[in-house]
C-alpha cells in the first residue's frame, strides 16, 4: 500500500468547503506579505491570524505538529548560524564565537514569518486535494504546463514509489543487507539508476498511449467548480485582515516614529 | 472481396542497436469483420506489429495501408488512432488521469466532443463494461483486474473501427478473463489479440497467426 498520503486534504471544516480558488489566492497574497513583512507587529498578527485558519481547519493537531517540526528542524540550522555570523552588537560570547543581538533579532523574525507561512498554507491548501489543486490553478488561468506539471508529478510519484518498492523487494530477497562497504554503495547506485531508467521508460509508454488516444498537446478538464456566498465573505474578509497586516508594517512603525 | 482494413506491404523494421530486425519484407492483411489472434514466442515481434500500425514505431522500408489509406507521416497516424483503438500490455501506461471518470473521457475530448457529451459516452462505456460506479476512483488504486478493464474502457470510448489488444490477459485471474471474454464476444468490430493463452483465444478469435520475420502464418 502506498505510503505517499495527503493528511489533511480530508475534512468537513469551513476551511475544507471553501472554493479552493479562493483558498489558493488568499495563501498566495498572505505568503507574500508575510515574506517581505520586516516587523514584529506583522509577522507575529500574522502568525496569529494562520493559527485561527488551522483552528478552523480542525485538522489532527498531530501530523501538523509533526510537519511543523519537520519545517522548524531547518530552521534550527539557522539558529545555529545566523546570530554567530550576523554582524551587530554580542550578547553572548563562546570562546572566539560570539551571537549578536540583530542576529537573534533577525533570526527570530524569520522563524516566525516561516511558520506563518506554512501554518496558513497546511490550513488553506493543503486542505486541498493535488488533484483539485492542480484544476484550480488551471481554473485561475495558470499556465496550463505548470498545471499539468503539478498533476503528473503528482500522479507518477505513485508509480517511482511502486517502482521503487519492487526494486527494493528485489534486492532483499536475495539477501541484501546494507553495510558500510562498496558493495553497498553500488548497489544503491544501480537501485537509483535503474529507478531513472524505468521511470525514462514508463514515461515514454504513457506519451504513446496518450497519442494513441488522440492526444494533442491539450488537456480538457471537466471539473467545474461553483462560487458561493461564503466564499466572497472568505475573500472579503480575508482582505480586510491582509491589509490590517499591511497597515502594521508599513504604517504603524512610521506612526510611531512620529510620536 | 472487401478491401482490407490493414495491409502491410515488404514492411522492413529493425530496432536500434540490434543485430538483426523484427521484420524484413513482412506482408500481413486484416479484413474487415475479422478476429485475429496473433501468437508466438517472446520477442518476435507481436507488439512490434501493433506498434507499427499505431505509428508509434516507423518502418526502415514498405509501405502500411490502414482503411485503404496509404500512412507514412505523423499527420496520417494521428488520423488512425482515431479509428484504431490500442490496449497497452501494462494498464499503468495507459491511465494516467486521476480519477477514472477523466481517464475514460480523455479520448473523446481529443476527439473534439464537448465535455457533457464525453461524460455521456464515457459513462455508457464504462456501464456497458461493467464499471458502473468506478467514476471517481482513482485510477492508480485500483486493483491489477480493474486497471485492465478501465484501460479497455478508455480505449472503447473513442469507438474505435478496429481494436489491437496487447497480450490482454496477463495478470487476470480467471472471473475477470471470463468478463473480458465475454466482453469481446459482444464487439461488434475487428480485432487482433496478441496473447500466449490459447485457451482465451479459442473463445474470442476464430483464427490464429504465428508471427514471423517474413510474414503471418495460420497457426
Amino acid at each position: 500500500m502506498s505510503t505517499i498520503g495527503e493528511p489533511f486534504s480530508e475534512g468537513a471544516s469551513l476551511a475544507h468547503r471553501l472554493d479552493p480558488r479562493g483558498k489558493v489566492v488568499v495563501a498566495a497574497l498572505f505568503a507574500v506579505l508575510m515574506a517581505v513583512a520586516q516587523t514584529y507587529a506583522a509577522t507575529l498578527a500574522g502568525l496569529a491570524v494562520a493559527l485561527i485558519c488551522l483552528a478552523l481547519a480542525r485538522l489532527p493537531l498531530k501530523k501538523v505538529v509533526v510537519r511543523l517540526l519537520l519545517v522548524n528542524s531547518f530552521i534550527f540550522f539557522l539558529w545555529v548560524v545566523l546570530p554567530l555570523t550576523y554582524p551587530g552588537e554580542a550578547v553572548w560570547r563562546f570562546g572566539p564565537l560570539a551571537a549578536t543581538r540583530e542576529g537573534l533579532i533577525y533570526t527570530g523574525l524569520i522563524t516566525l514569518k516561516s511558520n506563518a507561512i506554512i501554518i496558513a498554507l497546511i490550513a488553506l491548501v493543503a486542505t486541498v486535494p493535488v488533484v483539485t489543486l492542480g484544476q484550480a490553478l488551471h481554473n485561475l488561468r495558470l499556465p496550463d504546463k505548470l498545471c499539468h506539471l503539478l498533476l503528473f508529478t503528482y500522479r507518477y510519484l505513485y508509480v517511482f514509489e511502486q517502482e521503487y518498492h519492487r526494486l527494493v523487494q528485489a534486492i532483499k530477497i536475495r539477501g541484501f543487507q546494507p553495510r558500510t562497504n562498496l558493495h553497498t554503495y553500488r548497489t544503491y547506485a544501480y537501485l537509483v539508476a535503474m529507478l531513472l531508467v524505468r521511470s525514462y521508460d514508463r514515461a515514454d509508454r504513457v506519451f504513446q498511449a496518450m497519442l494513441c488516444r488522440g492526444f494533442h498537446g491539450v488537456f480538457y478538464s471537466l471539473r467545474t467548480f461553483s462560487w458561493q456566498g461564503r466564499d466572497g465573505v472568505f475573500v472579503v474578509a480575508s482582505m480586510l485582515v491582509l491589509m490590517t497586516l499591511g497597515y502594521l508594517e508599513w504604517r504603524l512603525p512610521s506612526l510611531l516614529v512620529r510620536i | 472481396m472487401s478491401e482490407p482494413l490493414i495491409e502491410l506491404q515488404n514492411i522492413t523494421f529493425a530496432y536500434p542497436g540490434a543485430p538483426c530486425p523484427v521484420f524484413q519484407d513482412f506482408n500481413f492483411q486484416l479484413l474487415p469483420g475479422k478476429h485475429i489472434g496473433l501468437v508466438g514466442p517472446n520477442g518476435c515481434g507481436k507488439t512490434t506489429l501493433l506498434h507499427l500500425i499505431m505509428g508509434l514505431l516507423r518502418p526502415q522500408a514498405g509501405k502500411i495501408v490502414i482503411f485503404g489509406q496509404e500512412v507514412s507521416k505523423e499527420k496520417d497516424f494521428v488520423a488512425v488512432r482515431q479509428k484504431v483503438g490500442l490496449l497497452f500490455q501494462n494498464a499503468d501506461d495507459q491511465l494516467f488521469c486521476p480519477t477514472v471518470l477523466e481517464d475514460v473521457a480523455f479520448g473523446p475530448l481529443n476527439q473534439g466532443k464537448p465535455p457533457a457529451e464525453a461524460i455521456r459516452i464515457a459513462r455508457e462505456t464504462m456501464e456497458r463494461l461493467g464499471l458502473h460506479g468506478f467514476e471517481e476512483r482513482v485510477t492508480y488504486k485500483l486493483s491489477g483486474g480493474e486497471k485492465k478493464l478501465v484501460s479497455l474502457a478508455t480505449v472503447l470510448a473513442m469507438q474505435p473501427q478496429l481494436l489491437l489488444l496487447d497480450e490482454p490477459t496477463s495478470g487476470l485471474d480467471e472471473q475477470t478473463k471470463h468478463r473480458l471474454m465475454h466482453i469481446l464476444q459482444d464487439l461488434d468490430i475487428a480485432y487482433m489479440i496478441v496473447s500466449h493463452e490459447r485457451d482465451f483465444l479459442n473463445h474470442t478469435v476464430k483464427e490464429c497467426c504465428h508471427v514471423h520475420a517474413t510474414c503471418c502464418t495460420s497457426a
